[in-house]
């Protein structure tokens, strides 16, 4: 075998461990209702840091470059209540226009 | 939200991953990783941040070991995801089994800015399965077509679409004042620990905050 192929069964055994403990451990119970309270609240922030990382993080770093014009090109979107495509179009536009500019 | 609002959303986050499974393949590509290695990863693995840490340690000349723990640590925050979304999974043994290979950022993300239990469930099998689809199709166009895909996904500001399409999806939250004030918490947490943190411990540090802050501000 590959060092690829060990790495991707290696990784996909230990990575679906890690996805499946929650569903199958507890999957379907109800939680203690404080717990259901906080975990209304967990999207936001989650959401938030997905949304940092994916626009200004390459390989552990910030890298600030044209998708954060994309981000703002997105947010302006949906501050005109443009619809789910259009934010992401809108995001792929400005983002390719600020990098042939630059 | 519909059921309708809901296929579409999933319909768009999958279509927003698309550059990134292409770029996945290229780089698999370049790494000299045969087609059915590249889709290995994408089926067996299915996380793309991993994939793409994984895949970079092979490519620099690291070891299997590295590799897999890299890989891992990004995925770590599957586990988080999981135990977030556990209620809502309801299903039997099998079931839950199966339809965990699919939790990831994005049936996450769709699945948790709908607030009903039921919806949430479909939202999360809706986000899960296209993106599923469409990341393990692209990763395999992007292996086979390297060498003819060049600099495209950057040209054409592909490398954007996700972070928007979170935005989009965290969008109502931002209109109320209690959400508002976690948001920024979470960001502001996540930007500390950038630099500092593992990749992927970020995410879970400003998801798992709220629980801390709330257990410490209890009398």
């Amino acid at each position: 075998m590959t060092a690829a192929t060990i790495t991707f069964l290696g990784l996909g055994a230990v990575s679906y461990i890690l996805k499946a403990a929650g569903p199958v451990l507890l999957g379907g119970r109800p939680m203690p209702e404080s717990f259901s309270r906080l975990a209304t609240l967990v999207p936001g922030p989650l959401l938030a840091a997905l949304v940092l990382v994916w626009s200004t993080v390459d390989a552990g770093r910030f890298v600030l470059d044209a998708r954060l014009a994309g981000v703002a090109a997105a947010a302006i979107a949906l501050r005109f209540r443009a619809n789910f495509l259009v934010t992401v179009i809108a995001a792929a536009v400005a983002t390719a226009v600020v990098r042939q500019l630059s | 939200m519909s059921k309708q609002v809901i296929r579409n959303k999933a319909l768009v986050i999958g279509l927003s991953t698309v550059p990134f499974g292409l770029a996945f393949g290229v780089a698999c590509a370049e790494a000299g990783l045969r087609w059915w290695e590249a889709s290995g990863f994408s089926l067996l693995v299915f996380g793309g941040s991993a994939q793409f840490a994984a895949v970079g340690v092979l490519a620099d000349g690291g070891t299997v070991a590295a590799a897999i723990v890299g890989g891992a640590l990004l995925n770590l925050r599957s586990l988080a995801f999981g135990l977030l979304l556990a209620p809502a999974l309801k299903g039997p043994l099998w079931w839950r089994a199966l339809v965990a290979q699919w939790m990831i950022d994005e049936s996450t993300a769709v699945a948790t800015s709908i607030e009903d239990v039921a919806l949430r469930r479909y939202g999360y099998l809706a986000g899960g399965i296209s993106v599923f689809v469409l990341w393990n199709i692209s990763t395999l166009i992007g292996v086979v077509g390297a060498a003819s895909m060049g600099d495209m996904v950057q040209t054409l500001g592909l490398d954007a679409t996700i972070p928007a399409a979170f935005l989009a999806l965290i969008w109502p939250r931002l209109l109320d004042a209690d959400h508002r004030r976690v948001v920024l918490v979470g960001a502001v947490i996540a930007a500390i620990l950038v630099p500092i943190a593992p990749p992927g411990i970020p995410i879970i540090a400003a998801a798992l905050a709220v629980f801390a802050s709330r257990t410490a501000a209890r009398p």
